[in-house]
């Protein structure tokens, strides 16, 4: 098994907060990796206001969202088979009806370089 | 007609054995266990005697307290004399066999509540854990205890001398609880309680009478951590309101045959409603704090059981599930979620849901999945249920499990 985090992003910030049928359909996500026992840290949602960039030459800047066209709504970290495993798994997420993206990216242990 | 000596003793014994053993060992010492066990045996073979010559007598607790008592007291004269007659030793010895030994309901109590705390040390594995629980805080043989684990006596026996070495070497001190003790404990004693519960409310034996006891042993340790303030949580009340809704149901899940009845056809008219209203009162209880532990989900769950359908019932189970999962996996909480979500989402989700799993040595899973293959795909259910019927340990559940394979090949 290896460890993937998989970062979630949306494409513009959501006027409304999700509706229990969408927060169900999350939970029953994260639940059912969990009860393949895949799940490795629950990770956490990120707030799109509370959100800050700091740049050399001591540039602050308010949010990601001035530069970039998607911003990362939450993370969490898995384990899997391989890459194609996690990625079955990523593609069940409700964000993509959404229309938000999922990245999978495989965690390097201490002895990768 | 009176209850003969027979009939009475074994049960006295469950009872007082445990609680003269932590009394007096509260006095001797864990270090010195041994002793205050062969007291309260010597106390016990003694009313076989009398009891069995001249009748019951009128209170026969209150007269093994009596032999108890004096037997301690002969038992330190005779060390008092060899300590001072031997070593030459005086005056400490001769004090404490003065003393006299407080049998009273707070002592009791307050002893039994000191010695799970005792006897729940963190660094146990589970196993001999159990054993030990059942032994010293129960009173349950050796022959008892095989008997509830489908395990050989020798490997009990050998969990337990483990299990109590190291009780005597730590010499846990059994005065009044100290809050930093509970802090450190109180996790342990309510994992043991819980294992308590379902070592009897699921286990494999066939021995139906070991079975209630070891679920009424649990309810009634838990029951003394909820009537001291100290230990009166909300994970304890949780915990105690789980065992009494499971309770509830014990008569409904066994039919006169001793055979397993399964939830979906149980007769509710058997459901205790008297703990289904206690279950009810400790979940209450349970639900003051802000902390929600995997004991107030599972009681949440068990309430949830209680309840007829419609409420958006199984989605609601669901959801307790599905936290229940995060905070904690197991198998068996991996498949009652995938039961659930069955319930919720249909049986063709399920089982998608249930095959990625991949549980394949576990017979619960394939029990689920025939379960869940039975309306659509026969066969397929057979070939499952006959996988969990090789796999499972317990003779009732391969019986109805053969029973559902039979009405499927019809």
């Amino acid at each position: 098994m290896k460890e993937f985090m998989l970062i979630f992003r949306l494409s513009e910030k959501p006027v409304a907060p999700p509706s229990p049928e969408q927060m169900q359909e999350r939970m029953n996500w994260l639940a059912g990796i969990a009860a393949q026992n895949k799940l490795v840290d629950k990770g956490n949602r990120l707030s799109p206001a509370g959100a800050r960039t700091v740049k050399p030459g001591n540039v602050v800047s308010d949010g990601p969202f001035t530069e970039i066209k998607e911003f990362v709504t939450g993370y969490m970290v898995l384990k899997a088979a391989s890459i194609e495993d996690a990625t079955e798994i990523a593609r069940a997420n409700p964000i993509l009806k959404m229309g938000g993206s999922v990245e999978i990216r495989a965690v390097l242990t201490p002895e990768e370089k | 007609m009176a209850a003969s000596y027979q009939e009475l003793l074994p049960h006295l014994f469950r009872l007082e054995y445990t609680r003269m053993t932590a009394v007096l060992c509260r006095h001797f010492g864990l270090r010195h266990m041994a002793i205050a066990e062969d007291i309260v045996s010597d106390t016990f073979l003694k009313a076989t005697e009398v009891w069995g010559a001249q009748g019951l007598p009128e209170n026969p607790a209150a007269w093994l307290y009596t032999v108890a008592k004096n037997k301690t007291k002969d038992y330190l004269k005779r060390a008092s004399l060899f300590e001072t007659r031997v070593k030459g030793a005086i005056q400490q010895q001769e004090q404490e066999a003065a003393r006299d030994f407080d049998f009273s309901g707070q002592a009791i109590t307050d002893s039994q509540l000191a010695m799970i705390f005792a006897v729940c040390d963190p660094a146990n594995a589970t196993a001999s854990q159990i054993c030990l629980a059942l032994q010293v805080l129960c009173g349950f043989s050796v022959e008892e205890i095989a008997d509830a684990f489908l395990t050989g006596r020798e490997t009990i026996k050998k969990r337990l001398l483990r299990a109590r070495a190291g009780l005597r070497d730590n010499n846990f001190h059994l005065g009044p609880l100290q809050e930093t003790t509970i802090q450190a404990r109180l996790d342990a004693v309510l994992r043991t309680l819980y294992l308590l519960f379902n070592e009897g409310y699921f286990s494999k034996s066939g021995n139906h009478l070991v079975r209630k006891d070891l679920c009424s042993e649990a309810v009634r340790l838990a029951l003394l951590l909820t009537e001291n303030p100290l230990t009166n949580t909300t994970q304890a009340n949780a915990l105690l309101a789980l065992m009494c809704y499971q309770s509830s149901r014990l008569e409904a899940r066994e039919d006169e045959e001793g055979e397993v009845v399964l939830f979906e056809r149980q007769d509710q008219n058997l459901w205790s409603r008297e703990l289904i209203d206690k279950g009810n009162h400790y979940l209450v209880n349970a639900c003051t704090g802000e902390a929600v532990s995997k004991y107030h989900l599972e009681a949440g769950i068990a309430y949830w059981h209680t309840t007829p359908a419609g409420n958006n019932k199984w989605e609601h189970i669901l959801q307790l599930y599905n936290q229940l999962i995060l905070l904690e996996y197991s198998a068996v909480t991996a498949l009652n979620r995938t039961f659930a979500f069955a319930k919720v989402y249909g049986n063709k989700a399920g089982i998608a849901e249930a095959e990625k799993l991949g549980l394949e040595d576990v017979s619960y899973y394939h029990s689920l999945l025939g379960y869940l293959y039975a309306g659509t795909d026969a066969p397929k259910a057979v070939l499952h249920y006959n996988k969990a019927i090789a796999l499972t340990k317990s003779v009732a559940e391969k019986r109805t499990l053969r029973r559902e394979v039979e009405r499927l090949e019809k």
